[in-house]
């Protein structure tokens, strides 16, 4: 019988098998931040342990650092001790980092793949639920929490059992301006928050061998938001000619050894999955998420669902309460939401094609006059310096914009970029649950170039006329 | 990590889906750098009327009435029963970790976010998943009868109710082994450091790009 994609990861690294259904397996590379590191590395001195392998380890702060200028350091002095804490743990223990003022320090699921350092058929780990992006290339990733972190640290592996497989299948080609995150919005309502728990799901057919790598990172990167703790894609052209010549990418007679290995990472045409669902891309509509969940989504020409019209008793709940919290009526349609502030960033959306996706949505336009802040925070340093290089942060700055430094920042609002109670964002990011983006605040997930036309239109509006 | 063998607890209920860790423990606590001290800020934008932070007053702090978990015949719960998909979102190990220093040692829901789950057990924390029917019974329960407390007896895999009515559950058996017996992961995994170390070295001769470390 044929394997998945996951099962030939997921075999080639079993240390160990246990009779009780437990597997070690061997952990390829480990991304590290700020936030869910400290405690892992006061595990390690505590037990007088070290870190098994350095060189499988990178570093960066992400998601606790300032957007703004901060060549003077972070005033937030509680925030400065994390990151503090983070370049002394790296340099005790001789691990590479990419410091704030170094070009490549950036959201860790952008900087990953940026350096080369996410490699098809690899197990990759970080402290952070987002890491199944990096499945975007045939490896194989998912989130830990600050226990594991240390486990990697101290064994370069974890203990664990094989999740299910499930094949997500978008066949097709989408309409033009529908894009990834459309696609995987669109799959997160179909199948839910919890449709993909205890699977790890495969995105394939033609609308998934379509996208870019960037767009490939997009669905992934959401699979977490479907439940499933990791989400992949077949190795192919695309995804080897991104690689090539990036600095942590094998290269010389390694780069041909690794090409014809990788070439082997999919599924076997006769794998077996234990759920398969397929979608129909060329019907998918850009999307915009309208209550607390990544589930609760519709097309961007859609209106507000009625609740009294639901007859699972526990859904209707859910529904009632969304729309207490977002401030939303039933049957309002979705062009109708006016918003205050919008934000284009986060590991779902900060890579310089959703950049260049938006700048061109904004360019000549000009923020509404109803929303009070617009921002543009890329991924990581290389990216900020590409699309200046490409004139995109003058575009936005130009539009009424604020350009900003790498982070996390808004899509969880660790930093100083929150919404205030009440305030209505149009973000780009992943999660739209209650208070995620600042207390009381409201968040509807969309598209780069949906953030855009929202910014400049001051509500909701269909991306694709203002083209 | 503590032993978890018969847990006999006051049973508080959250009756509400998709509870995420975002809920559990808002973004700002995470700046912490320490392990402890979560447990006074767990459900912090549903328990208080006002905003949180680390070093607040907790004595200045206005609770919520209308928060389940505040009313006075839920305090001193150890026992969560919660719906489904419980521990969505991050993989923030503090919501756990809150969990447990707030006072609960058992959860039971229908279903649990995978990541939330496994590091659920890191914590000395058992998630117990049940039929959604069970749990809509132990739902009304619970609202039937002050007080109403569960025993869970995670050895014989079985939780009792006041009427001495038993409801099975199974824990995986690596995880329960550990748990039962307080068992230091690290500890476990670096018994098999040979069989590590064997297996690292036919691994990165075959992909010693994995090993590689470009120049700066």
């Amino acid at each position: 019988m044929g394997k998945t994609l996951y099962e030939k990861v997921w075999d080639a690294h079993v240390v160990k098998q246990g009779d009780d259904g437990s597997c070690l397996i061997y952990i390829d590379r480990h991304i590290m931040h700020e936030v869910t590191s400290p405690q892992a590395f006061e595990g390690l001195k505590l037990a007088g342990r070290k870190v098994w392998r350095t060189s499988s380890v990178i570093a960066t702060p992400d998601h606790n650092v300032p957007t703004t200028e901060r060549s003077k350091g972070i005033d937030d002095e509680i925030s400065a001790l994390q990151v503090s804490t983070l370049v002394d743990n790296c340099a005790d223990h001789g691990i590479p980092f990419f410091s704030l003022e170094d070009r490549r320090q950036g959201i860790v699921h952008v900087i990953g793949p940026e350096q080369g350092a996410t490699l098809p058929g690899t197990t990759i780990v970080c402290g952070d639920s987002h890491t199944s992006t990096h499945g975007a290339f045939g490896a194989l990733a998912f989130g830990i929490g600050t226990s594991d972190v240390e486990h990697v640290m101290a064994t370069q592996c974890m203990l664990m059992k094989k999740s299910r497989n499930m094949l997500v299948r978008v066949e097709g080609t989408p309409a033009a301006g529908v894009t990834a995150k459309d696609i995987v919005l669109h799959v997160i309502g179909v199948i839910g928050t919890a449709g993909g728990s205890g699977h790890t799901i495969e995105f394939a057919g033609s609308a998934i061998r379509g996208l870019s790598m960037e767009g490939r990172m997009t669905v992934c990167n959401m699979a977490i938001e479907a439940g499933a703790r990791a989400g992949m894609i077949a190795v192919d052209e695309t995804t080897i000619n991104y690689l090539k010549g990036r600095p942590y990418a094998p290269a010389g007679a390694d780069w041909d050894a690794a090409v014809v290995s990788w070439r082997g990472l999919h599924s076997d045409p006769d794998a077996v999955f234990d759920r398969v669902v397929e979608i129909n891309a060329s019907t998918i509509e850009p999307q915009v998420s309208w209550g607390t969940s990544p589930e609760m989504v519709l097309p961007v020409s859609g209106r507000i669902p009625d609740p009294a019209a639901e007859r699972d008793p526990g859904w209707r709940e859910a529904m009632e309460r969304a729309l207490t919290y977002m401030g939303l009526e039933p049957n309002t349609p979705i062009g109708d939401i006016a918003i205050d502030k919008v934000f284009i960033g986060s590991c779902t959306n900060s890579r310089i094609e959703d950049l260049r996706a938006a700048a061109r949505v904004v360019e000549g336009r000009r923020v509404a006059a109803n929303v009070s802040l617009a921002m543009v925070v890329p991924g990581s340093g290389l990216v900020k310096a590409q699309a200046e290089q490409e004139g995109l942060d003058r575009i936005f700055l130009a539009a009424g914009f604020e350009w900003r430094e790498p982070g996390c920042s808004m899509c969880l609002g660790m930093n100083n970029d929150r919404l205030a109670a009440g305030e209505r964002c149009a973000s780009t990011s992943n999660r739209n649950f209650e208070g995620r983006q600042g207390a009381g605040g409201r968040t509807h997930l969309v598209s780069p170039q949906m953030a855009a036309a929202a910014a400049v239109s001051g509500h909701f509006v269909d991306a694709r006329s203002l083209a | 990590m503590e032993k978890f063998a018969v847990l006999n607890g006051l049973v508080a209920p959250l009756d509400r889906e998709n509870v995420d860790t975002d809920a559990i423990i808002p973004k700002q606590f995470l700046k912490s750098i320490h392990r402890t001290g979560f447990g006074a800020f767990c459900f912090d934008e549903w328990r208080y009327l006002d905003r949180g932070y680390i070093g607040i007053d907790p004595a200045s702090r206005k609770l919520n009435p209308d928060f389940e978990l505040n009313r006075a015949r839920y305090q001193g719960a150890s026992i969560l029963l919660a719906r489904k998909n419980f521990g969505c979102g991050s993989s923030r190990e503090h919501a756990p970790w809150a969990l447990e220093q707030y006072g609960i040692r058992a959860i039971i829901a229908p279903s649990f976010a995978d990541i939330f789950f496994n590091n659920c057990f890191k914590s000395g924390l058992l998630p117990i998943m049940l039929p959604e029917q069970v749990i809509g019974q132990l739902f009304a329960e619970v609202e039937a009868n002050e007080g109403y407390r569960l025993t869970v007896d995670l050895e014989q895999q079985a939780v009792t109710t006041p009427s001495g009515e038993t409801i099975p559950f199974k824990v995986d058996p690596f995880r329960r082994h550990r748990l039962l017996n307080g068992l230091d992961d690290i500890g476990e995994t670096l018994l098999e450091a040979d069989a590590i170390a064997a297996f690292e070295k036919v691994h990165l001769a075959r992909s010693p790009w994995l090993d590689y470390r470009p120049a700066d």
